[in-house]
């Protein structure tokens, strides 16, 4: 827990994937747990001893859970300065902490670093117990593991795409809140659609459900795939989405119209009206759905004229 | 009342003017991106204030040929690279969604 400078990530001008990483990780997930306390009635140099045992440079003071003060190296200097470092923290430690709420972004935690300058923040729960610290180095520790989760992911998914006289089919992966790419496998399909010649209402009908069932895995899941096939002799298309969880709680729900359990981020972009599944179910001939904890596989038909009947 | 004269008749900002100048029939208002792909149907022109690129992917799904983008919303340099793209003309306003909606019904009726 060593502290650094400020993290040099701003939410204006970062990589939007950095963007959606800071938003989507909560102060919870990055914190460091394991926190060493004292009560008001230890003495500075009880503090002191911590922190050079474990090698940090604050330490909150906690009385029944609840922090009432943290003490800081800068403090110990001051005692041993003024000659005061047997007292009892209570008469010396800084009362007025800043602290971080453990449902909060981590986008806050970092503007709060750059901010206030400080080299740690307590981190408090709902209930007012303080549940962890967050340094610098824990959002650097954080960042660069799920960057790295993140390339990993992002090298995988390439497109598999297939085209034939027979038909096409069209395969993309989806990340979670990915909005950047998405929506690539319902314009492709569109476009092939339209070259193939297919009426553009049913077109239309195809890039509703694939827009859809896409804008969906990256709304609500960790991530999965996404395939359209079409068999230009039958001119059926079929559409497959896949993804690897959470799965949906109450199906039934999800295909009620209105019924969303989007964040405000997510509506504020315009989605999350809670017409994904009914939008899709109602532009397709055959819709099929199956959830649970391990993933939701959606598997819609929709008949279409075939090659060559566009009028 | 084709989409160039739309623009002049409501002194619209064009942000993107790289489209096919169709005849303005239908127009929807929605800021909810589904509820667009669900009713706009045949709409050529969408009015809203979402500012970003998956407007103009929902507008390219649903064939609407022009976006409103009012209350002088910022339009994001990707937003115009996509539209420029599909051939979707992109317009910003500093009317709300319920002032440009009056003033097309009103001269589409």
């Amino acid at each position: 827990m060593n502290t650094l400078g400020p993290v040099p990530i701003d939410t204006d001008d970062s990589a939007s994937l950095v963007v959606e990483l800071i938003y989507r990780l909560k102060v919870r997930d990055v914190m460091t747990r394991e926190i060493v306390t004292c009560t008001p009635d230890h003495s500075i140099r009880h503090a002191q001893e911590l922190m050079r045992e474990h090698g940090i440079s604050g330490v909150p003071v906690v009385r029944s859970r609840r922090l009432v003060g943290i003490i800081s190296m800068d403090d110990v200097i001051r005692a041993l300065d003024g000659n005061y470092i047997d007292e009892a923290l209570v008469e010396r430690m800084t009362r007025n902490v800043i602290v971080l709420e453990d449902d909060m972004p981590l986008g806050f935690a970092i503007s709060y670093l750059e901010k206030h300058r400080f080299g740690r923040f307590p981190v408090i729960d709902a209930a007012k117990h303080l549940v962890g610290i967050l340094t610098s180095r824990d959002i650097i520790i954080a960042l660069l593991v799920e960057i790295n989760r993140e390339v990993t992911r992002l090298e995988r998914n390439q497109p598999t795409n297939e085209i034939t006289e027979e038909g096409f089919r069209l395969e993309y992966a989806t990340r979670s809140f990915d909005f950047e790419t998405a929506g690539r496998l319902s314009t492709e399909t569109k476009r092939r659609l339209t070259e193939a010649g297919v009426q553009r209402a049913e077109t239309r009908r195809v890039a509703v459900a694939t827009y859809e069932l896409e804008m969906n895995q990256v709304v609500h899941s960790q991530g999965g795939r996404v395939t359209v096939v079409f068999d230009s002799a039958s001119g059926l298309v079929t559409i497959s989405a896949v993804d690897t969880g959470p799965g949906i709680t109450d199906v039934d729900a999800a295909l009620t119209e209105g019924f969303s359990t989007a964040n405000d981020w997510i509506r504020s972009l315009g989605f999350g009206a809670g017409m994904g599944l009914p939008n899709t179910r109602r532009v397709s001939d055959s819709f099929e759905i199956e959830s649970s904890a391990s993933g939701t596989a959606v598997r819609v038909t929709i008949k279409t004229g075939g090659k060559g009947d566009a009028s | 009342m084709t989409l160039r004269n739309m623009a002049a008749e409501l002194n619209l900002t064009v942000v993107q003017d790289g489209y096919d100048d169709r005849t303005v029939e239908r127009v929807y208002t929605s800021d909810m991106l589904s509820d667009v792909m669900a009713h706009a149907g045949e709409a050529d022109v969408l009015v809203t204030i979402q500012a970003h690129k998956n407007t103009v992917a929902v507008a390219s799904l649903s064939d609407i040929a022009a976006i409103i983008v009012c209350n002088d919303r910022e339009i994001p340099d990707d937003m115009t690279a996509a539209a420029a793209g599909e051939g979707i003309a992109i317009f910003v306003t500093g009317m709300n969604q319920y002032q440009v909606s009056g003033e097309l019904f009103t001269r589409l009726r």
